[in-house]
C-alpha cells in the first residue's frame, strides 16, 4: 500500500498530513503498523548508510576535540543522523539551508569541510565558509530567528521567478519563540516555497517538550496557519528523505510552505558545557538509543543483504580516514591576524576603527619586542 | 570552601526573598530542574516549588508576562539565559517595563527584576558576550546596576526585587566563580550608590561589573609605578552617581572609565560628559576611556585582543598624567 500524503490534500487546504507518523525502514524495537514506500535505490540507502557512519564518527571527533580543550563547546547531533543526513540528501543544488547550531550534518552534505564548519566552535572566527557557495546561510544561536530570514530568501526567489526552496532548521523548543511563528505565518500568507525542519528531539536543554507546548504535536502548527504540517520518524533515514521530497515538491510547486515535524532525539547532553542527568533519566536515554538510526537502517540493509562484512568495515575505515583528516584540519584553524577583527564590521573604513586598530597594531608590535 | 561565590550569592538572595515575601517569582528558561544555565536558582524549585517554574522557550513572553504578573501585584525575577537572548525581549523592556509608570499617571508600578548574564571573557561561542547596558541605561524608566563582588550581588539583587521600580540586574559571568571572604546575609550600599573600592589620589579608574576587578589590578601594578590609583565600583548604571565620581575627581583630577562595551556612546561618553559639565574646573586632563573595541564581539581566540585589560588601563594612566 502506498499512499502519497502530500496528494491526498490539495493545495493550501492546511490540513495535518495523516497518517501520523511516516514510517519507511521497520523499526526493530517495537511493531510499526503501516510501512510507507521509500524513494531511494538500494545504491542511494547504502551511500547514506555510509554518511551516518562517517557523520557520527565526526561528531565523536568534536565531542574529544572538546574535551581535549581544542573546541571551547560542541554541540552534538548524534542521533540525529537520520533527520539532518535524509533531509539534506532530499535537497536540490540550489535550495538554501538556514540552520541552527546543531546542523552538523546539514553542514557536511552541502559540502563545507569540517574546518569551515567549526571556526565557530574552536573559537577562531564566527564563520568561514562562504554561504553563497554551499547555500548554507551563517548558522543562527538566537533561536528561532533564521526562521524568518529563510521564509524572507525564499519570497525573494519567488519573486526573482527562481525555483528554489528555503529550509529553516529548527528544534522544537524553537517553535515556542515569536519569531518560528511569525516566519511559518509569513511564508504561508506569501505562499514562499519554504519548509520548516523542525527536529523534534524531545528537549530544548532542561526543558521537555511537555513544557513546551500543550499541542500533541508540533506539526499541527501549519493547519493553524492555513499550510501543510507532516510528521515523520526522525530516527528513519528513508522516511525523512521521503517526506523531505513530498515537502520540497509541494514548496517547489508554489503551494507554500510545509511543517515537516521528524520525531527524533539528542542522545548527548544539550552541549559539551550542559549535564543531562541533571533533568532526564538513564532508562530514557536508553530506550532512544535502542531506536538509534544507524542500526535501524543497518538492519533493513542486513535484510536485504546488501551489508556484508567488507562493505561494514571499508565504512568504518572510510569514516576513520575522514576523521584524521578533519581532526588535522580542525587542528590548523588559526584565528590569523587579530587586526582582521576590524573589517568586516562596515564595507568601508571607518575612522573610529581604523584609530582602535592601529592602537591594537602598536600594541602587538610592543608585544613582539618584548 | 570558605566564603561564597557571586552565583551563590545570587542564590541566596533569590531563596532569601522566596522565603520572606510569598509574592516573588522566580521564571525563565531551564531555571527549574536545572537550576539555570549558571545554576543561580539551583535547588529553588525543590524548596518553592511552583514559584520557581520553567517557561516555554520565548523571551518577549517572559518578560511580557512577568508585566502581567507584577501588575496584579507578584514580584517577577525572570531570568534572560544570556545577554544576547535579551533582545527577543527588548520590545516588551522598552515600550512597557521602562514606560508603564509614566504612561498610567503613576497608576502602575512594575516591581520585577530582569536578571541578565552579561559580558565576556568566558571563552564564549557568539552572542554569549553582549554588553547590552547602554540600551537600557539609555531608557527612561528603568534601573540599571551590576555587583562587581559576590557580597554585593547578594545584597543588591535583594534590593532590587524590593525595588518598586523595575530593575534590569546585569550579572558580570567573568567574575561568577570569584569567591569572597565572608559570611551571609549581608547588607551593602543602596541602589544608585557608587563605592569606592580603593581610594587613592594619582586618577580615578571607574569601572562596574567585570570591570572593576580590571581597575583594581591595575591600582596595584599602578603602585609600582608610584601611583596612587583610586577605584570607583559603579553598581549603579541607572541611575548614575555622579556626586560620588564628582567628588573622586576634585580630589585627583583625572579620570578614566573602563568598560567591556564598545566606547561610543557607551557609560565612559556620558560620564566623561557629566564630569566635564560638572567638574570642568578639577580635571587636569580630558577624561579617558579604555573599553571594547567597537566591532561585534569577537570569537573566543580573539576576545583578549578586544577586552580592556591591566596594560591599557595602566596606558591610559600615563596618558592622563602627561597632560
Ligand atoms: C533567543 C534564544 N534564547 C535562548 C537561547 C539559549 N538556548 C540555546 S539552545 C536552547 C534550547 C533550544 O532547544 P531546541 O529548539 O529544541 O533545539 P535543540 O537544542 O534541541 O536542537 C536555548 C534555550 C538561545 N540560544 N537563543
Ligand atoms: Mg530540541
Amino acid at each position: 500500500m502506498v499512499d502519497n500524503p502530500i496528494e491526498t490534500n490539495s493545495p493550501g487546504s492546511g490540513t495535518r498530513i495523516d497518517p501520523g507518523i511516516v514510517r519507511c525502514l521497520p523499526d526493530q524495537t517495537r511493531p510499526t503498523s503501516r510501512l510507507l514506500e521509500h524513494k531511494l535505490t538500494s545504491d542511494e540507502l547504502l551511500h547514506l548508510y555510509q554518511r551516518m557512519v562517517e557523520i557520527r564518527r565526526f561528531d565523536e571527533l568534536a565531542m574529544s576535540l572538546q574535551r581535549q580543550g581544542q573546541l571551547g563547546v560542541w554541540a552534538s547531533c548524534l542521533g540525529q543522523e537520520a533527520a539532518q543526513i535524509g533531509s539534506a540528501y532530499a535537497l536540490a543544488d540550489q535550495d538554501w539551508v538556514f540552520p541552527s547550531y546543531r546542523e552538523t550534518a546539514v553542514g557536511l552534505m552541502r559540502g563545507i569541510t569540517p574546518g569551515d564548519l567549526l571556526h565557530q566552535y574552536r573559537g577562531t572566527w564566527l564563520g568561514g565558509y562562504d554561504p553563497y557557495k554551499h547555500r548554507f546561510a551563517m548558522n543562527s544561536i538566537p533561536i528561532a530567528t533564521h526562521a524568518l530570514h529563510a521564509t524572507g530568501l525564499a519570497m525573494a526567489a519567488k519573486r526573482a521567478g527562481d525555483n528554489l526552496v528555503s529550509v529553516a532548521y529548527i528544534g522544537d523548543g524553537a517553535t515556542s519563540e515569536g519569531d518560528a511563528h511569525e516566519a511559518m505565518n509569513f511564508a504561508a500568507v506569501f505562499a514562499a516555497p519554504v519548509v520548516f525542519f523542525v527536529q523534534n528531539n524531545h528537549w530544548a536543554i532542561s526543558v521537555p517538550l511537555s513544557a513546551q507546548t500543550a499541542s500533541p504535536t508540533l506539526a499541527d502548527r501549519a493547519p493553524a496557519l492555513g499550510f501543510r504540517g507532516m510528521m515523520v520518524d526522525g530516527n528513519d533515514v528513508a522516511a525523512v528523505h521521503r517526506v523531505m521530497s513530498d515537502a520540497l515538491e509541494h514548496a517547489r510547486g508554489g503551494h507554500g510552505p510545509v511543517l515537516v515535524e521528524a520525531i527524533t532525539y539528542r542522545i548527548e547532553s544539550h552541549t559539551t558545557a550542559d549535564d543531562h542527568t541533571r533533568y532526564r533519566t538513564a532508562a530514557e536515554v536508553e530506550e532512544w538509543r535502542e531506536r538509534d538510526p544507524i542500526a535501524r537502517l543497518e538492519h533493513h540493509l542486513d535484510s536485504l543483504g546488501m551489508l556484508t562484512d567488507d562493505i561494514r568495515r571499508s565504512t568504518r575505515e572510510a569514516a576513520d580516514a575522514k576523521a584524521s583528516a578533519a581532526r588535522i584540519e580542525i587542528l590548523q584553524l588559526s584565528a590569523g591576524d587579530p587586526t582582521e577583527l576590524f573589517q568586516h564590521v562596515y564595507h568601508g573604513e571607518r575612522p573610529l576603527l581604523q584609530e582602535q586598530r592601529e592602537m591594537l597594531r602598536a600594541e602587538l608590535r610592543a608585544w613582539e619586542e618584548m | 570552601m570558605s566564603g561564597f561565590s557571586m552565583v551563590e550569592a545570587l542564590n541566596r538572595a533569590l531563596a532569601d526573598e522566596l522565603a520572606e515575601d510569598d509574592k516573588v517569582l522566580v521564571f525563565g528558561q531551564d531555571v527549574a530542574a536545572l537550576g539555570g544555565v549558571f545554576r543561580v536558582t539551583e535547588g529553588l524549585h525543590d524548596r518553592f516549588g511552583d514559584r520557581v517554574f520553567d517557561t516555554p522557550l520565548a523571551e518577549s513572553a517572559i518578560v511580557g508576562t512577568a508585566i502581567g504578573m507584577a501588575m496584579y501585584g507578584y514580584r517577577p525575577v525572570v531570568e534572560m539565559q544570556f545577554d544576547g537572548f535579551s533582545y527577543p525581549a527588548f520590545e516588551q523592556i522598552v515600550s512597557h517595563v521602562a514606560k508603564m509608570r509614566n504612561r498610567s499617571r503613576g497608576h502602575i508600578s512594575l516591581p520585577m527584576v530582569i536578571r541578565i548574564p552579561f559580558g565576556g571573557g568566558i571563552g564564549s561561542v557568539e552572542h554569549h558576550s553582549e554588553s547590552p547596558e547602554t540600551y537600557f541605561a539609555h531608557t527612561a524608566g528603568l534601573t540599571v546596576v551590576s555587583p562587581a563582588a559576590a557580597d554585593d550581588a547578594y545584597s543588591l539583587l535583594r534590593s532590587s526585587i524590593r525595588s518598586d521600580d523595575p530593575v534590569v540586574f546585569l550579572e558580570p559571568k567573568s567574575r561568577y566563580w570569584h569567591r569572597h571572604e565572608g559570611t551571609l546575609p549581608v547588607t551593602t550600599l543602596n541602589i544608585g550608590v557608587a563605592q569606592v573600592r580603593r581610594p587613592g589620589t594619582t586618577a580615578t579608574l571607574i569601572g562596574y561589573g567585570p570591570t572593576v576587578e580590571v581597575c583594581l589590578a591595575a591600582a596595584v601594578a599602578g603602585s609600582d609605578e608610584g601611583w596612587d590609583l583610586e577605584v570607583i565600583d559603579l553598581r549603579s548604571l541607572s541611575p548614575l552617581d555622579t556626586s560620588t565620581l564628582i567628588s573622586s575627581v576634585e580630589k585627583t583630577g583625572r579620570a578614566i572609565v573602563v568598560h567591556e562595551a564598545g566606547s561610543f556612546l557607551g557609560m565612559g561618553a556620558e560620564i566623561a560628559s557629566q564630569l566635564t559639565e560638572k567638574a570642568f574646573y578639577s580635571l587636569q586632563a580630558p577624561v579617558l576611556r579604555v573599553t571594547g573595541f567597537d566591532i561585534p564581539y569577537p570569537s573566543a581566540q580573539l576576545e583578549a585582543y578586544h577586552l580592556p585589560g591591566v596594560d591599557r588601563v595602566l596606558d591610559a594612566v600615563a596618558r592622563s598624567l602627561s597632560y
